[in-house]
C-alpha cells in the first residue's frame, strides 16, 4: 500500500498529491510515469511523475479529474493509501547537449511538461516556456513553471488571462522574432501537439511529444498502447512515452484514444449513481 | 509395497475414460465459471483401475516432470489419496494445475498402453482428482522452514518463478519474488481464463508459498525499479530470472491498429486480470462486438475465443492458417470451443482488417489456402488458393498468433546473452545464464511453451542456485 503524504488542489479539476514510494523515487527521471490502482476493483491508470524527492522518499502526481478512475483519486485524502503503485515507467527524457529550448504545456500538459522544464533550467539551458489554458481558472503551476524557465508565457483560449489565445501563436512569434531553438517539447491534447508538431516542421526544428495512449500493464506486455511512429508500431509505455512529433500519427492516436468512450461513461454514470449523483466540477 | 493381487485389484478394462462431468456448452458459454466438474471419489477410483501398472512405466517418460504416475494412480485406486498427492508432489509441485492444462495427449497420455487400443488411462484428471482433494481437505497454516539466512531474488511469478521460490524456500532460502503486475501467479493469472483455470485455486498455490515463508512484492518491474545489479547489492546471493514470454506479436498486416484489434495479452488481460467480464462493477472494460474473429490456433487463441462468446458475441470465429492436426492448442480445448459454437476457419489466412471510416474494425479479409508439397521440416506449408479472398464482417479482431520474451530485463543488463529473437540463453540443465548467479528459465528461456516446461525449469533451477551458494560459501 501507498500512502498519500500530501494533497493540494491546483484548480477546479486539478489535484496534486504527494506519494510515499521511495523505490520509485530513487530512480525517477523526468519523462517517466507510474500506474496506479486505487482499488481492488479499480481500472490501472498511467499518471506521469511530476517531480520526486529522493530524500523524502516520495514521488509527485498532478491529475485532472476527467473520468471514473482520476475522481476516485481526488476523493481521498492525506493519509489514505494506494492499492497500488508501480514504477518508474517509460524511457526518461534525452536532454544532452541543448543550448536553448522552448517548453509547452497545454491544459494539463503543464504538469507532464513541468519536470522536463526544471531538469533542463537546472541543467543550464535556457528555457522558454509556453504554457496555455481555456481559461484563466485552468491555469496551474504558474508559480513553479516561473521558477523553471527563463522565461514564462502565459495564454488562455478566452484571454481571462496572459495573451488571449493559443500556445501555437507565441510560439511562432518567438521562432520569428529569431529565437533559435535546440529543440520544442509540446506535451497537451493530441491536437494541440499536433499542431505545433506541423508549425515546427516548417522550421525544421526538432520537437519532442508526450503521447498518452489507453495502457494496461505498462511493461510492453499488452500492445494496447501502440502507435505509429514514422510508419512504425511503438509501444508509448515502453519506447515513449516521449516520440519525435513530427513522425506521429496524430489522426490515429486520436480515434484509438476515443476507443473506450462509451464505456467509461457507462463506468462513471454508475459510480455517480452510487455516490448520489456528486458532481464534480 | 504389499500389493492386494485379490478382487478388488482386477484392472478395469473398459476402453474409454470415465467420462468427466462438464458443464453442458450451451450454459457454460455463457459464463466464467469451470467448464470441467472434476471427478467423483468413485469415478477417480473407477478410472485409477484402468491404469495396468506397467513395469516399464511409458507414461512416465512421457511426463517432462517424471511424475511416478503408476505410483500415485495405484494409491488413488487404494483411496489413498493423501499419499497418492504426495507421491504426486515430489516431482511435480502444481499438480492441480498440471491436471487442467498439460497437454496430455502428447505428454503422459500420448505413452499410456492403454491409447495402443481404446483412450489412455486419464492421467490428467486424476493428478486434478488427488489435488483438488487434497488443497479442500488442509487447512494452510505457516510451516516456515529453518533459515540459512541466504537471500535469493526470483523475478516473475509465472510457473517457472513461483516454483523456484518454493523450492529453494523449502531448503530454506530467504526468496523474494518480484513480480511486475499487481497479482502474482503470471500467465496462470492473468492468460488462461477462468472457466479452465479457477483463479482461487492459483490463489491457494501462492498462499502455500507464503506460508513457507516466500516474500512476494507486486508492483516491482525488475530493469526498472531495480537492475540485477542492484539486487546483488542488496543482498540477494543468486537471482532466477522466470519473466515468461509477454512481448506479444502481430501480423503486420494493414489494419491492425484499429479501433477493435486486439493482441490476445490485452484482451485476456482485460477479461481475466481486471476482471472486464464484471464491467461496469470492476472498472475496466473490454469491447466486443457480435461477430468476433480469433488469429491463431493455439490455446491462447482458444481462450480468447471462448471468453469472446461468453461475453456476448453471437459469432465467434478462429482463424488459422493450417488444418486442424497442426494445431497446437490442447484437443480439449478445441473440442470445448466447438462444443461451445466457436466457428473455425481452418487453412485460411487473415491479409488486411477492414476499417469504417471513423477507424473501427468491419471485417476481415481471408485467403483461403491449401497445403502444398512438404518442406524441408516435413511439414506441409499452406499455399494461397488464388482467387479465395473474401471479407468476414466482424467488429473485433484479436490477434493470438505468439509471443516472445519481454526485452525489459535484457534492455538493462548489456551482459545477460539472449538469442536472436530475445530469449535469454541459458544451460539446459541448470538455468545458468552468462552472468554468474543469474538462472533463468521457462518461456523466457524457450519462448512461449508450456506451465509444465517453466515449472520443471524452475525446479532444476533452484537446485543448481543452492549448489551455486553452497559452492560459494566454501
Ligand atoms: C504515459 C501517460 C501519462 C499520463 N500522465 C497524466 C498526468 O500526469 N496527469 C493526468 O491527469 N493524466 C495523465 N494521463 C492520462 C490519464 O492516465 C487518464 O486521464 C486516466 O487514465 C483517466 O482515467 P479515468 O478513469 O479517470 O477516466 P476515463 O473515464 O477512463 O477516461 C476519460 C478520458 O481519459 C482518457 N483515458 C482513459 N483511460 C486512459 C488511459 N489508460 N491512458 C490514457 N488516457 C486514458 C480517455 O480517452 C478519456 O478521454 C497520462 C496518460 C499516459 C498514458
Ligand atoms: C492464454 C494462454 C493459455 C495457455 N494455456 C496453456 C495450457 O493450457 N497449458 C499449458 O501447459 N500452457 C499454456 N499456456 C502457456 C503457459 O501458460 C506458459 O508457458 C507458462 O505460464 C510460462 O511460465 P513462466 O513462469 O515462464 O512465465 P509467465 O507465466 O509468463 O510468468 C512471468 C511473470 O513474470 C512477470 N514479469 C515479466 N517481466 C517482469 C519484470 N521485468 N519484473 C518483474 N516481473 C516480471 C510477468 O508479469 C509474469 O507474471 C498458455 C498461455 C497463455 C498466454
Ligand atoms: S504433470 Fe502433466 S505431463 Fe506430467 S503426469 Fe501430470 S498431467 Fe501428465
Ligand atoms: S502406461 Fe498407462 S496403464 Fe501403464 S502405468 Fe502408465 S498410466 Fe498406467
Ligand atoms: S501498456 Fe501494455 S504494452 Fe504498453
Amino acid at each position: 500500500m501507498f500512502k498519500i503524504l500530501k494533497k493540494e488542489v491546483l484548480n477546479t479539476s486539478v489535484k496534486l498529491m504527494e506519494i510515499e514510494a521511495p523505490h520509485i523515487a530513487k530512480k525517477a527521471e523526468p519523462g517517466q510515469f507510474i500506474i496506479l490502482r486505487v482499488n481492488e476493483n479499480g481500472e490501472r491508470i498511467p499518471l506521469t511523475i511530476a517531480d520526486y524527492d529522493r530524500e523524502k522518499g516520495t514521488v509527485t502526481i498532478i491529475f485532472q479529474e476527467v473520468g471514473k478512475t482520476t475522481r476516485l483519486l481526488g476523493q481521498l485524502n492525506e493519509g489514505d493509501l494506494l492499492l497500488d503503485f508501480v514504477g518508474p515507467l517509460g524511457v526518461a527524457s534525452h536532454f544532452e547537449g541543448l543550448k536553448k529550448v522552448a517548453v509547452i504545456g497545454g491544459g494539463l500538459g503543464t504538469a507532464i511538461a513541468y519536470p522536463q522544464a526544471k531538469k533542463l533550467y537546472n541543467m543550464g539551458v535556457e528555457v522558454d516556456s509556453i504554457i496555455g489554458f481555456r481559461n484563466k481558472d485552468l491555469i496551474i503551476l504558474e508559480k513553479e513553471m516561473q521558477a523553471a524557465s527563463s522565461r514564462l508565457f502565459v495564454t488562455t483560449d478566452d484571454g481571462s488571462n496572459g495573451t488571449k489565445g493559443f500556445v501555437t501563436d507565441i510560439l511562432k512569434k518567438l521562432i520569428e522574432e529569431g529565437n533559435n531553438y535546440d529543440l520544442v517539447i509540446a506535451i497537451g491534447p493530441l491536437i494541440m501537439m499536433k499542431i505545433v508538431s506541423n508549425l515546427t516542421k516548417n522550421y525544421g526544428i526538432k520537437t519532442v511529444v508526450s503521447m498518452n495512449p489507453v495502457m494496461i500493464d505498462g511493461t510492453g506486455m499488452c500492445g494496447g498502447c501502440r502507435i505509429t511512429v514514422g510508419g512504425r508500431v511503438k509501444f508509448a509505455c515502453v519506447d515513449g512515452p516521449d516520440f519525435d512529433g513530427h513522425e506521429v500519427d496524430f489522426d490515429e492516436a486520436m480515434r484509438r484514444q476515443a476507443m473506450y468512450k462509451a464505456e467509461e461513461k457507462k463506468s462513471e454514470e454508475q459510480h455517480e449513481c452510487r455516490l448520489g449523483g456528486i458532481k464534480n466540477a | 509395497m504389499n500389493v492386494d493381487w485379490g478382487e478388488s485389484r482386477m484392472p478395469n478394462m473398459t476402453l474409454e475414460k470415465v467420462k468427466m462431468p462438464e458443464q453442458d456448452p450451451n450454459i457454460r458459454n455463457k459464463n466464467f465459471l469451470e467448464v470441467t466438474l472434476g471427478y467423483t471419489e468413485e469415478q477417480a477410483i473407477e478410472e485409477a483401475k484402468r491404469c495396468l501398472n506397467c513395469k516399464n512405466k511409458p507414461c512416465v517418460q512421457g511426463c517432462p516432470v517424471n511424475v511416478n504416475i503408476p505410483d500415485f494412480i495405484q494409491l488413488v485406486s487404494e483411496g489413498k489419496f493423501e499419499e497418492a498427492y504426495q507421491k504426486v508432489k515430489q516431482t511435480n509441485s502444481l499438480p492441480a494445475i498440471c491436471g487442467r492444462v498439460c497437454p496430455q495427449e502428447s505428454q503422459c497420455e500420448h505413452f499410456c498402453v492403454r491409447a495402443k487400443k481404446g483412450e489412455s488411462v486419464a492421467i490428467g484428471r486424476l493428478e486434478r482428482y488427488v489435488a483438488d482433494k487434497y488443497m479442500s481437505d488442509i487447512a494452510l497454516k505457516p510451516e516456515k522452514q529453518q533459515t540459512n539466512n541466504k537471500k535469493v531474488a526470483v523475478i516473475g511469478s509465472g510457473p517457472a518463478g513461483l516454483t523456484c521460490a518454493g523450492d529453494l524456500a523449502k531448503m530454506g532460502y530467504e526468496v523474494t519474488v518480484f513480480e511486475a503486475f499487481h497479482a502474482p501467479g503470471g500467465v496462470l493469472m492473468y492468460g488462461i481464463p477462468e472457466f479452465r483455470l479457477p483463479k482461487a485455486l492459483v490463489q491457494k498455490e501462492i498462499d502455500m508459498l507464503k506460508f513457507l515463508g516466500v516474500d512476494i512484492k507486486t508492483n516491482m518491474v525488475i530493469g526498472k525499479v531495480f537492475s540485477l545489479d542492484e539486487l546483488f547489492q542488496q543482498g540477494y546471493e543468486a537471482i532466477f530470472v522466470g519473466t515468461g514470454a509477454g512481448l506479444p506479436s502481430f501480423l503486420g498486416i494493414p489494419g491492425e491498429n484499429l479501433n477493435g484489434v486486439y493482441s490476445a495479452n490485452e484482451f485476456l488481460t482485460r477479461v481475466n486480470l481486471m476482471k472486464a467480464y464484471k464491467f461496469p462493477d470492476c472498472d475496466t472494460p473490454v469491447r466486443v462486438g457480435k461477430s468476433v474473429a480469433v488469429v491463431g490456433g493455439g490455446n491462447v487463441a482458444m481462450d480468447a475465443a471462448r471468453c469472446a462468446k461468453r461475453l456476448g458475441a453471437e459469432k465467434v470465429y478462429i482463424i488459422y492458417r493450417r488444418s486442424e492436426t497442426e494445431m497446437p492448442a490442447r484437443i480439449e480445448e478445441v473440442h470445448h470451443a466447438r462444443e461451445e459454437g466457436i466457428i473455425f476457419k481452418l487453412l485460411t489466412n487473415p491479409t488486411r482488417i477492414v476499417g469504417t471510416e471513423d477507424g473501427w474494425v468491419k471485417g476481415i479479409e481471408c485467403t483461403e489456402m491449401e497445403l502444398g508439397e512438404p518442406d524441408s521440416s516435413g511439414r506441409r506449408r499452406p499455399v494461397a488458393k488464388p482467387g479465395s479472398e473474401h471479407i468476414v464482417d466482424v467488429e473485433t479482431v484479436v490477434i493470438a498468433i505468439g509471443q516472445s520474451p519481454n526485452p525489459l530485463i535484457k534492455s538493462t543488463t548489456p551482459d545477460l546473452e539472449t538469442q536472436k529473437w530475445g530469449g535469454i540463453i541459458a544451460d539446459e540443465e541448470t538455468g545458468a545464464t552468462s552472468i554468474p548467479g543469474v538462472y533463468a528459465g521457462g518461456d523466457t528461456v524457450t519462448g512461449a511453451a508450456t506451465v509444465i516446461l517453466a515449472m520443471g525449469a524452475g525446479k532444476k533451477a533452484a537446485k543448481a542456485i543452492d549448489e551455486y551458494i553452497k559452492g560459494k560459501s566454501k
